[in-house]
């Protein structure tokens, strides 16, 4: 006992002689942004951002206050620069939704930047694909060569980073992951407050699996500590969007309230959360905002800078003592005000989408449609797809095509398949003219699989992962992205260069496809069927035609041949 | 084979084959014919049954009670479409859309080669509408398929009506996992290729469309539905598709189920289904349903809108309401129900539909045959070919058996050469080309040369070409032959005989009805027929 009290000032001394400059002093922040969809539909964008203020590269870092340590030991274990993880179930459906703030590909996707330290980076993306996928309950470890790929052009490091090497990358997704509660709760055991309080306590599970998208990621990046950029924190940023179908929910009318939509209303913030604040979408102009009442109505109104253009918001900041006052919880709610019928809804300037055509299981094409549908302006995008081996790509084939004529692409990329071993990688950099449809179209032969190689359920078919379209598109009028710490969350994860245009990443539908499946209904049968057949029949026809019959009049014989013959003979019968 | 290795018994058994030919070969065509007419014996038939089973375990609970509504949007539709002259698309589009749907358009035009029947004309225009109902948190991998089709005149009004109300209903449950299209497609046929066309993006048939913009992933199955008035007493069920494809049995066997779930009366090929099936009645009932089902499968006309869907690897069917003056009458909620019910097992599917039969006929509705049993039947057909060309090939074998001396007399005329057989052969082929591509190549020639309509003009080419076909194999024959020789016309009767065998043997394999109906008309023919006359 003596021992601690002796032990105790020097501990002490030794917390009070650290640098004043590396006080742990983390952050967190929690928001939520609201966004009422053309269709009728609500999103509901979860951002939660933890900043840890060490550098996880060059130092040991053994004491973590709100960051996860199990992310950060990962981090430093397997040199990693960024990482971006997510899972997804449905689609955003771009035409009807509008364009995402953040989208991901359904099913799982990661994408790793290690740092330039690392010697193998593919025995550290395996091992670091398995502890995610213990980490995160899902089936990551299923990434393995066949579906890793290194795209060179399409995913740049978001983060503070100076590496552009692209070998130090790695991409894959699993289209087929299907994603659940098992998911969730690993990824809520992340957050510094958990689902206790604060706006994580909204996420109830039954809730978000009763919605047409759900879609939670991980994201993390070394980012500037300040304005100046002298130091590196690390940031990990939790979202997680959802969108509801307010016509299946709500009988047909369009209203919403955080009470219909989880089932509970915020009743506190995070107590360790710097800042946490709920904002709504009240669109561009003052003509929608009339179309809609808000409750409780927010004196704070703010204008963000999202996709090319200033959004009005309406902020509710939970930090603020009064929010709370009057009534002890908050429960946002919009009601439409009538007049909901607004015709067609007006396509996106830029969205796309892909289908398999031809028919039979022999051949067969991908198709991806891109729209640009601004009125004057052509723009870039970047096309990467990635195909599985057991589709043939004929590269050949690939036609771009944008208004009846040949689009030929400024920048390609192909990394043939390897059978069994890697898939087909391409990428192209395309211009796509103003208001125009552009289709790219390759062929494909489809290969028959080794029986072993069949999953459980082989007609069910085979997905493809989707393709990604990273596009800059020109802003409608020139903003400037504010300071990473003092914007809002939902504005700041692409970096953005400069006001002129901004950064949008979508994902096309995965494809189903079949592929030619034996009848494995009875293989026994079939084998053991076959196989008499080849023997028995086979075998013998081909003895019948290849060999010539002769009667053989054979002399020699035995004795018994002999005496017959004299028998025969005396009866006056031919002998044998 | 055994008895083929031994010399011996293999002469006994050439010397049975060309001795008994006649014999054997009428009773093999008297076993195949027997076979054939027996598969409609209901005890030699084996009792349907879902193999599927996603689909078989559990029965869903219907819950579609909105048969008004659907009758009330039928009504709608009704006065739209009077004026409108045609399919309403706008209305369609505006209640689609109202409905919660994802809505897209296709217009198509085709050129026919021969005046429409009934309004004389070249073109068909047309404009497909269908919405999208988008299954929650799933990623348009996977979709069904409810069309209907918007005929000429008043038909199908209450089909579209229930389309609609069944789309509106389905938009309010969660538990789709696959999305559900809704067509309303023009034109019949001729909409329904182009849609499909369209959303496969090939090009089959000459059809020119526009631009399709909403897909859903790959189509797992699908329905027609025909209902031309306000309640039905009869779900008749079309299985008949293009080229005699069949779909998968376990859809037959999954209207069955709804049937006997809703106590619905089910028909096919318009025929009940009897009890006394051991009865003589009974079996002929059975017999008479069957044939018209050869009959239907061998014309290789889809005999409804489903039967498009077959080629793309679609298992589709067409449900027909009848309302005849039975006295029992089914009204919109119960159709619905059956509708709902088979739609919500389909979204139960995790593959595609494949673990019951694709090749089948269908005595009657719960009652199948499948290819296993049927296919003896043609088998023994073709056994008399085999046969006859057996005899042949050993009579051609052995020529001087005739002459019992033992001395062989040098080969008279000699082998026919090769350029003797297959100049008859490459005849016979060129002229079924003309036959198939020459009538409708020429016929614009034709009618802008002669005062014939289109129509008479493929007919007339036809028979041209008959009539040159007649001419050509007899003089060639006796030039490249010689006159006189028996081994001439013997090989190549052998060789005939064995194409035409494997010709039919595939066909039955891919079109059994076609087959058999071809097999049992041309095989007596080919085996009897032989030159005869003064040489």
């Amino acid at each position: 006992m003596a021992a601690v009290w002796l032990l105790l000032p020097l501990l002490l001394s030794v917390q009070a002689g650290d640098p004043s400059e590396r006080r742990p002093a983390d952050s967190f922040r929690e928001e939520l942004l609201l966004t009422p969809l053309r269709s009728g539909d609500v999103a509901a964008t979860f951002q939660f951002r933890t900043r840890l203020d060490s550098d996880l590269r060059h130092q040991r870092v053994s004491h973590y206050r709100l960051f996860p340590k199990v992310l950060g030991q990962v981090i430093s274990k397997y040199s990693i620069q960024e990482l971006h993880l997510s899972f997804t179930q449905g689609f955003w459906r771009t035409r009807s939704w509008g364009p995402p703030l953040l989208q991901a590909p359904a099913g799982a996707e990661l994408w790793v930047w290690f740092q330039e330290s690392v010697k193998d980076v593919d025995k550290n993306w395996k091992e670091l694909t398995n502890i995610l996928s213990g980490i995160f309950c899902a089936s990551l470890n299923f990434i393995d060569s066949t579906n890793t790929v290194t795209p060179t052009a399409s995913f740049k490091p978001l983060g503070l980073a100076n590496v552009t090497d692209h070998h130090l990358l790695r991409y894959a997704t699993l289209p087929r992951e299907i994603v659940c509660t098992e998911n969730l709760t690993p990824w809520k055991k992340l957050l510094p407050c958990g689902s206790k309080v604060g706006l994580a306590s909204l996420l109830e599970a039954e809730r978000l699996y009763y919605s047409s998208y759900h879609s939670q990621s991980v994201h993390i990046r070394p980012v500037c500590r300040d304005a100046s950029c002298s130091a590196v924190s690390w940031e990990l940023r939790q979202t997680l969007t959802v969108v509801f179908d307010m016509y299946t929910n709500g009988l047909g009318k369009r209203d919403w309230s955080l009470f219909k939509m989880f089932a509970r209303t915020v009743t506190e913030p995070c107590p360790l959360a710097a800042q946490s604040k709920i904002y709504v979408d009240s669109g561009y102009d003052q003509k929608e905002i009339d179309m809609f009442e808000v409750t409780p109505s927010s004196a704070l109104d703010v204008k963000v800078p999202v996709h090319g253009d200033q959004r009005e918001y309406m902020l509710y900041d939970l930090l603020e003592p009064e929010l709370f006052n009057t009534s002890r919880n908050l429960n946002v709610g919009l009601k439409w005000k009538g007049g909901s019928d607004s015709g067609p809804p007006q396509p996106p300037v830029f969205h796309a989408e892909r289908y398999v055509s031809g028919y039979g299981l022999q051949t067969g094409v991908i198709n991806t449609m891109i729209y640009n549908n601004h009125p004057y302006r052509a723009f870039p995008v970047m096309f990467l797809e990635t195909v599985p081996w057991y589709l043939r790509l004929y590269i050949h084939t690939l036609t771009i095509m944008t208004k009846g004529k040949d689009n030929k692409p400024s920048y390609i990329h192909y990394m043939p398949a390897k059978d069994r071993q890697r898939p087909h990688l391409l990428e192209m950099l395309i211009q796509l003219p103003p208001n125009s449809i552009t289709k790219i179209s390759i062929e494909f032969e489809r290969a028959l699989l080794k029986w072993t190689e069949y999953p459980p359920d082989p007609n069910h078919g085979f997905y493809i992962s989707p393709s990604v379209l990273s596009v800059l598109i020109p802003s409608v009028r020139n903003v400037k992205t504010d300071e990473l710490e003092a914007s809002p969350l939902f504005s700041t994860l692409f970096p953005s260069s400069d006001g002129s245009s901004y950064f949008m990443r979508l994902y096309t539908e995965p494809l189903l496809v079949n592929l030619p499946t034996p009848d494995f209904s009875m293989p026994y049968n079939v084998i053991c069927l076959t196989c008499t057949v080849v023997a028995v029949g086979y075998g013998s026809f081909y003895n019948l035609l290849t060999r010539t019959f002769q009667v053989e009049d054979n002399k020699k014989g035995g004795l018994a041949k002999i005496i017959a013959n004299i028998i025969r003979r005396l009866r006056g019968v031919a002998p044998l | 084979m055994g008895i083929l290795s031994d010399p011996n018994r293999r002469q006994a058994l050439s010397r049975v084959i060309t001795r008994l030919n006649a014999p054997l070969c009428i009773i093999s065509y008297l076993i195949g014919l027997g076979w054939f007419l027996g598969l409609a014996f209901q005890p030699f038939t084996l009792r349907s049954y879902i193999s599927e089973n996603s689909m078989g375990s559990t029965m869903v609970d219907e819950k579609f009670i909105y048969g008004e509504r659907a009758l009330s949007y039928a009504r709608e539709f009704a006065a739209h479409r009077k004026s409108a002259g045609g399919s309403p698309v706008a209305w369609l589009e505006r209640t689609m859309r109202g409905i919660g749907l994802e809505v897209y358009t296709q217009s198509f035009v085709r050129n026919l080669p021969f005046p429409d029947e009934s309004t004389e004309r070249y073109m068909v225009k047309g404009t497909n509408v269908y919405g999208i109902l988008r299954a929650p948190r799933a990623a348009s991998t996977e979709s069904l398929v409810l069309s209907v089709p918007c005929s000429e005149g008043q038909n199908n009004n209450q089909a579209v009506g229930l389309l609609l109300s069944l789309a509106s209903y389905f938009r309010g449950q969660i538990y789709w996992a696959k999305d559900i299209i809704f067509l309303v497609n023009e034109h019949d046929l001729i909409g329904m290729e182009a849609w499909l066309e369209g959303y496969h993006d090939v090009n089959v048939t000459d059809i020119k469309s526009s631009v399709m913009m909403g897909r859903a992933g790959a189509i797992q199955a699908a329905m027609s539905l025909e209902i031309s008035s306000d309640v039905i007493t009869s779900f008749d069920v079309v299985v008949e598709g293009l080229n005699g494809q069949l779909p998968n049995l376990d859809m037959v066997n999954l209207f069955l189920a709804f049937c006997q779930k809703n106590q619905l009366l089910c028909t096919i090929q318009g025929k009940l289904q009897r009890n006394d099936f051991d009865t003589f009645p009974g079996y002929l009932h059975n017999l008479h349903t069957m044939l018209l089902m050869v009959l239907k499968q061998g014309s290789g006309r889809p005999q409804g809108d489903h039967g498009l869907f077959l080629r793309y690897h679609i298992e589709a069917i067409t449900l027909r309401g009848i309302n005849s003056f039975r006295q029992y009458k089914y009204d919109m909620v119960t159709i619905g129900e059956t509708i709902e019910g088979m739609f919500r097992k389909l979204n139960n599917l995790s593959e595609r539909l494949h673990q019951s039969y694709f090749f089948y006929l269908l005595p009657s509705l719960s009652r199948f045959v499948s290819i296993g049993i049927y296919m003896p039947a043609i088998g023994f057909i073709i056994l008399i070919l085999i046969l006859r060309a057996l005899d042949l090939w050993i009579k051609l074998s052995r020529p001087e058996t005739a002459n019992e001396d033992g001395v062989a007399e040098s080969e008279p005329e000699g082998r026919p050469g090769f350029l003797s057989l297959a100049t008859p052969i490459v005849i016979c082929h060129a002229t079924g080309l003309s036959l198939y591509y020459l009538p409708v190549l020429s016929q614009e020639m034709a009618t802008d040369h002669f005062p014939v309509s289109e129509s008479e003009a493929v007919v007339l080419i036809a028979i041209a070409i008959y009539v040159a076909g007649l001419a050509l194999p007899h003089n060639t024959h006796r030039v490249l032959t010689g006159v006189g020789s028996d081994q001439g016309w013997m090989t190549l009767k052998l060789i005939s005989l064995l194409y035409l065998a494997v010709q039919l043997g595939c066909i039955a394999v891919i079109n059994f009805s076609l087959g058999f109906i071809l097999a049992i008309t041309i095989v007596p023919v080919a085996a009897v027929v032989q030159p005869v006359g003064p040489k």
